[in-house]
């Protein structure tokens, strides 16, 4: 993502709305969940409790992870109740 | 029309006529009477303004910064320990390019507490990126007032002006007011850019910014300071025109041939130019330069005046401690430039309000011109 300078920028650091679109931050993550899909039981817990919506469903069944989003608090992974996602270590 | 009005009456008197939507305020002793004048004013329904009653003068920046965010035009005054208090708010003023309006009046800050005047206050927030600008006399701090708002909201950076407290803030003093109606179209209606409440174009003011943007964000905050000395004058040249008056960054009184130069900030420089008056009678070439804008500050312009003269003495009633007093320090600063530099004296006065005499200024310009050792830098110290 290209930096602008301060004269393309705004004053004040004002911000327009929907910037949470655009400021992708899976960079943020140390460690990435990755589910077992063939184990899921589609309870959508994890889908309930991921702050950053990062987890998607389609029929309502969950589908994949956003990694462009998902900042890797592993929160999908503690409260699985089947124990189907795991953290690996990024980068590994 | 012409009153008799205090510098703090001054201040509600160009608030009545500004007529600012929001006013949050907190009172201290020397500021108390405008807060009191507005608020009479807002009782008397002289004037349609929001008085917020707010519980500290932290909380009289926050609620300013609110309702200007909001799209409002905000004002408040302050001296001394309420200035010291809304400190961490200064900053938040101005990296949001709010164009709030503040009355300070000089007060020492603590410890020991006292009430009087010095310039201790608005000198420690000399580095929050408000413009500042000092008063001499009550009739300054009313066209001040009034420059200082359409300078915020053209530069989009707060302003604060000061006035000596008690000297300048509680002396009755005559002032030639500004028809109503010609403040008013003046002032003109405020249009912010950029406001909350606009609804069809809503935005997020004080994000969070990293070390990927902070930097570039505060360079617009240099860049704004700069060109503000430039639109200082523009609005000082429109002002001049309903008051007659020149708003230039110093008034010079008898600086063009002087050999010996005095610079002071407020009401100093009235008790200067009566000393000058009466030197000059005895054909001493003494002049002074009195500093109005403070910040941004016009190095180059001070030193262009100053060039010529063979000895300033900057008069700082303030101090920084452990280091050079401020406005000695910008001098210095200002004349590094020159090839030829004048002799530079510094002196440090009143502080805590110790009164500074005719005969204190007159042994300082006796003491240069005729080349007599300095008797004390720090003038009436025992």
């Amino acid at each position: 993502m290209k930096l602008k300078t301060h004269k393309e920028m705004k004053i004040a650091a004002l911000a327009e709305p929907g910037t949470s679109v655009e400021n992708e931050t899976g960079s943020w993550r140390t460690f990435r969940p990755i589910p077992e899909k063939s184990k899921c039981i589609n309870c959508l817990t994890c889908y309930n409790v991921c702050p950053e919506n990062a987890i998607k469903i389609k029929n309502n069944k969950i589908d994949y992870i956003d990694y462009k989003f998902c900042k890797g608090c592993l929160i999908c992974v503690r409260e699985c109740p089947a124990h189907v996602i795991r953290a690996e270590k990024e980068g590994q | 029309m012409i009153k008799a009005l205090t510098g703090a009456e001054a201040v509600s008197e160009a608030m009545k006529q500004i007529e600012p939507d929001v006013v949050p305020v907190y009172p201290i002793t020397p500021q108390t009477e405008i807060a009191q004048g507005y608020a009479q004013l807002v009782a008397d329904g002289d004037v349609d303004s929001d008085i917020i009653r707010v519980e500290s003068e932290h909380s009289a920046m926050s609620a300013a910064i609110g309702a200007s965010a909001a799209g409002a035009r905000a004002m408040t005054a302050t001296s001394s320990a309420g200035l010291a208090y809304m400190w961490e708010m200064l900053g938040v003023a101005s990296g949001l390019r709010l164009p709030i309006v503040m009355a300070v009046v000089n007060r020492a800050l603590s410890a020991p507490i006292n009430i009087h005047c010095d310039h201790s206050d608005s000198m420690g927030a000399r580095d929050s990126s408000w413009i500042q600008i000092y008063s001499e006399t009550a009739q300054e701090v009313y066209e001040n007032m009034i420059l200082a708002l359409r300078l915020a909201e053209k530069t989009l950076l707060p302003v604060m002006i000061m006035q000596d407290g008690f000297i300048t803030s509680h002396c009755l003093q005559k002032v030639k007011l500004i028809d109503s109606p010609k403040v008013k179209k003046f002032i003109g209606i405020y249009k912010p850019k950029n406001y909350l409440l606009d609804v069809d174009h809503p935005i997020t003011m004080g994000s969070l910014e990293l070390f990927d943007y902070h930097f570039e964000t505060k360079y617009q905050q240099t860049l704004a300071m700069e060109n503000a000395k430039k639109i200082y004058l523009e609005i000082g040249k429109e002002l001049k025109k309903l008051t007659g008056n020149n708003y230039d960054f110093f008034e010079d009184y008898n600086l063009k041939d002087a050999d010996v130069v005095l610079i002071a900030l407020n009401s100093t420089a009235g008790t200067i130019k009566s000393v000058i008056d009466k030197l000059r009678k005895e054909k001493m070439k003494v002049g002074l330069l009195k500093p109005k804008l403070f910040r941004p500050f016009p190095y180059k312009e001070i030193a262009d005046a100053l060039k010529h003269a063979k000895k300033i003495a900057v008069l700082d009633r303030s101090e920084s401690y452990g280091a050079n007093p401020p406005l000695y320090s910008e001098i210095k600063n200002a004349l590094y430039d020159l090839d030829k530099k004048p002799e530079l004296h510094s002196f440090v006065y009143g502080l805590g309000g110790r009164d500074i005499l005719e005969s204190d200024i007159e042994e300082i310009f006796i003491s240069l011109l005729k080349n007599k050792p300095i008797k004390q830098t720090h003038v009436g110290l025992r």
